[in-house]
């Protein structure tokens, strides 16, 4: 007997991401290493939990064994559910045939079938790739107040930038009038968050609609969502205020890991509320070394730290060498930093072994861009990376 | 052959009566995100024993809440996993005697039900409070080999009259074979095999010796079980090489603290490959440093915030340093919170204590000043 589940989540993860480069060569955007222990995903993932939300569809299709490995069973979110709980959802054959996700509201489409199983009244649609904590119980109960067919989270940002998003235009009781993708002239500040509630059954209307009209690019954003305007739906805008981060951009990524090291963060990982879960490593408690410094950074567990860091994020298993110093970088987990090495706006992968005296970067002032190094990497003593050069070669270790 | 494990988790709560006041001595904290026990169920589960009963007698609520289902230790499982075994206690037992469950051989009684439901061949019996990390496998191939009935883990420590009396000294001939306990000596100094508390048998031996010891009135494993029998089975001690802290004092407790600041100790106790120490994940972020923060020589859990100086120091989770606070020499538990221009050298601060401005508290590596739990000061 299965029980009915009022909302389920789908959450995308199966874009490439490609604008991070090498951090998403081997590895799916939601699954790249964030904020010192965490991955993107953790974030949609805790605030599913934290919102009462216990079933969630992950939809991969792009590299999918890290952030497979890494959800597992659902444990760390307590998600392994007798009934429900986190579920990954790749494309899958049928009997007319194979197809790869198109889009977004082809991905969801052709998962109809597993929120069926579910009989939820309402599904919320997620993207895996941004940083912020949301309970999104509150949107629903916005969503149940008005009535609405679709609502769709949305967050101000300055006029200068709203080109760069989705913009919501908006009638006095956030009803939407009109929807405008990277409008040249923006009407309204208020950008789609990527995250929607639909009605199951307009949710289904409109994805097999999109799914007849061969044109469609299957996208929400695009397609779906223009459509449902046209049509006359009633879709309203749920406004969110607090700390959201598109992390997308190898920039946007290091701003939002740079946002974690201020001392009164505007997204507070150390409050008990909306606590962001992950998979926890065994490491044990990190070591600050005799001549250590260590200023306006975050470390955890498993580093040792001898030399200098500064505006840093350390990750699981870092270590920084005597004489080194980071700054103003982000380093994932078990990376090592050798004697004398400078690494400076850099955005270093796991597993790098930098020799004695490399430099790597250049300083944030010189405006080169970040440095971006991919894993795995054995770098020679000495080397000179200059500022936003971005590579993974160099000798691989064997695994 | 397979294998079932019990732990005892008061044995030795006297030991440390500072820290042992509100917990068992099995989840006394230690080592910044750790508990005693932490050390012999990560060792169990690393050997592969993965059906453990944890004793309990009194005081438990903090080694339930630690324990939780067991999942940390990848141990919430239907073959086995973990159980606390409480006291049985009948609602007809009125004497206080029977309530009072004080040494190894008692508790053992009371978990006969348990030990007797188990199907394992082999029973590994630990203390909690054995802080090494030991490849029980490599105990048992000992066991097996040298055909013994019984089998003590010993260390060969070097022994001050004060360290000797809270421990038994276990004297082997050459090959191993077990030839007289002393439980806790007076006056014997030197290097000596102490037992680690940690013993292989069969678990039909060990349902046996507790039937046995239960019909002669036995109170004490070491004299009543151990000595008696040492003629008569064959009792071997297997020599255990690596770390291993001995907590019998709050000035040990400090020591063995300190210990951890040494590279080689943590590498030997916390970091060896493929036998990490699990411990209840408590999901706390990064630890963060401000401008202004001083940090040296010291170790540090995740979930803290640090603004002032932390010299020589075990710092746990969730703990606050602020501004002008120097904290040298100390042990700071869970969720402290020291307000600005504090100045610690030699305390031991319990769980969720608060220094307010300006305090300075100062104690003495042999006499470690201690704050305990939920004090405000």
């Amino acid at each position: 007997m299965l029980q009915k589940k009022e909302c389920v989540a789908m959450l995308l993860a199966g874009g490439q991401g490609s604008r991070l480069y090498n951090l998403t060569e081997k590895n799916a955007k939601p699954a790249v290493p964030f904020g010192g222990k965490y991955r993107i995903i953790d974030f949609t993932l805790s605030n599913c939990v934290n919102s009462g939300i216990d079933t969630v569809g992950v939809l991969t299709q792009y590299q999918p064994y890290v952030l497979n490995e890494y959800i597992g069973s659902g444990q760390p979110w307590d998600l392994d559910k007798t009934y429900g709980g986190v579920k990954i959802l790749p494309p899958y054959q049928r009997a007319n045939g194979a197809y790869w996700y198109k889009g977004t509201a082809n991905a969801i489409y052709q998962n109809m079938g597993f929120i069926d199983r579910y009989d939820p009244d309402y599904v919320l649609i997620l993207s895996g790739d941004h940083i912020y904590k949301m309970n999104y119980n509150n949107m629903l109960k916005f969503h149940k107040a008005n009535n609405a067919d679709c609502t769709i989270a949305v967050i101000d940002v300055p006029l200068s930038e709203a080109s760069r998003f989705g913009i919501m235009n908006t009638n006095g009781d956030g009803s939407i009038y009109e929807f405008e993708e990277k409008p040249a002239k923006p009407k309204s500040t208020k950008a789609s968050m990527g995250i929607y509630i639909f009605n199951a059954g307009i949710l289904r209307k409109y994805l097999e609609e999109d799914d007849n009209d061969p044109s469609s690019s299957n996208d929400f954003g695009k397609n779906v969502i223009p459509k449902m305007l046209a049509d006359g739906a009633k879709m309203y805008a749920y406004q969110f205020t607090g700390y959201w981060k598109d992390v997308g951009t190898v920039k946007s990524l290091w701003e939002a890991n740079m946002d974690l090291t201020s001392d009164d963060p505007a997204l507070d990982l150390r409050t008990p509320e909306m606590r962001i879960l992950s998979r926890n490593s065994t490491r044990p408690p990190h070591f600050t070394g005799e001549n250590a410094k260590i200023v306006n950074s975050l470390v955890t567990e498993g580093c040792e730290v001898y030399g200098t860091v500064i505006n840093s994020v350390l990750f699981g298993g870092v270590k920084v060498a005597a004489g080194a110093t980071v700054k103003d970088s982000v380093v994932f987990e078990e990376t090592e930093i050798g004697e004398g090495s400078t690494v400076e706006y850099s955005i270093l992968d796991c597993r790098i072994k930098t020799g004695k005296n490399c430099k790597i970067g250049e300083p944030k002032e010189a405006d080169k861009g970040i440095a971006l190094l991919g894993a795995d990497m054995v770098i020679p003593d000495g080397t000179v990376i200059e500022g936003g050069v971005m590579t993974s070669k160099f000798e691989k270790e064997d695994k | 052959m397979s294998v079932t494990g019990i732990i005892f988790s008061n044995i030795h709560d006297n030991n440390l009566p500072e820290l042992t006041r509100m917990r068992t001595m099995a989840s006394v904290p230690f080592g910044c995100r750790y508990r005693f026990i932490d050390f012999t169920l990560s060792n169990m589960v690393n050997s592969g024993v993965t059906s453990i009963g944890i004793i309990t007698q009194t005081n438990y609520q903090s080694l339930a809440d630690h324990i939780g289902t067991g999942k940390d230790w990848d141990l919430a499982s239907r073959a086995g996993g973990i159980k606390l075994i409480s006291p049985n206690i009948t609602a007809f037992a009125q004497d206080s005697r029977i309530m009072n469950v004080t040494t190894r051989l008692e508790s053992l009684k009371s978990a006969t039900v348990y030990i007797s439901r188990r199907t394992e061949d082999l029973v590994v019996l630990s203390d909690c409070d054995v802080i090494c990390n030991v490849d029980f496998s490599d105990m048992i191939d000992f066991y097996e080999k040298t055909n013994s009935d019984i089998t003590l883990a010993v260390k060969r420590m070097k022994l001050t009259a004060d360290l000797a009396e809270k421990n038994v000294i276990i004297k082997s001939d050459e090959d191993g074979r077990v030839r007289d306990l002393l439980v806790y000596p007076r006056d014997v100094i030197g290097e000596h095999d102490i037992s680690l508390n940690i013993m292989v048998m069969k678990r039909e031996k060990l349902l046996d010796l507790i039937a046995d010891a239960s019909a002669h009135g036995y109170t004490s494993f070491n004299t009543d079980v151990l000595l008696k029998n040492i003629n008569s089975y064959k009792i071997t001690s297997y020599s255990y090489e690596g770390y291993f802290a001995c907590v019998s004092s709050l000035s040990e407790y400090f020591t063995c603290s300190m210990e951890l600041l040494d590279p080689a100790v943590r590498r030997a106790l916390l970091d060896v490959k493929d036998r990490p120490i699990y411990t209840k994940v408590r999901n706390s972020p990064p630890t963060r440093y401000t401008e202004g923060s001083y940090v040296k020589n010291s170790l540090l859990a995740d979930g803290c915030v640090i603004r002032g100086t932390v010299e020589n120091s075990i710092i746990f989770r969730g703990v606050t340093v602020d501004k002008g606070a120097v904290i040298k020499n100390s042990i700071v538990m869970q969720d402290g919170y020291i307000s600005k221009n504090c100045a610690l050298n030699c305390a031991i601060l319990d769980k969720n204590a608060v220094l307010k401005e300006g305090r300075v508290l100062s104690g003495h590596p042999t006499i470690p000043f201690y704050v305990p739990k939920n004090s405000i000061i």
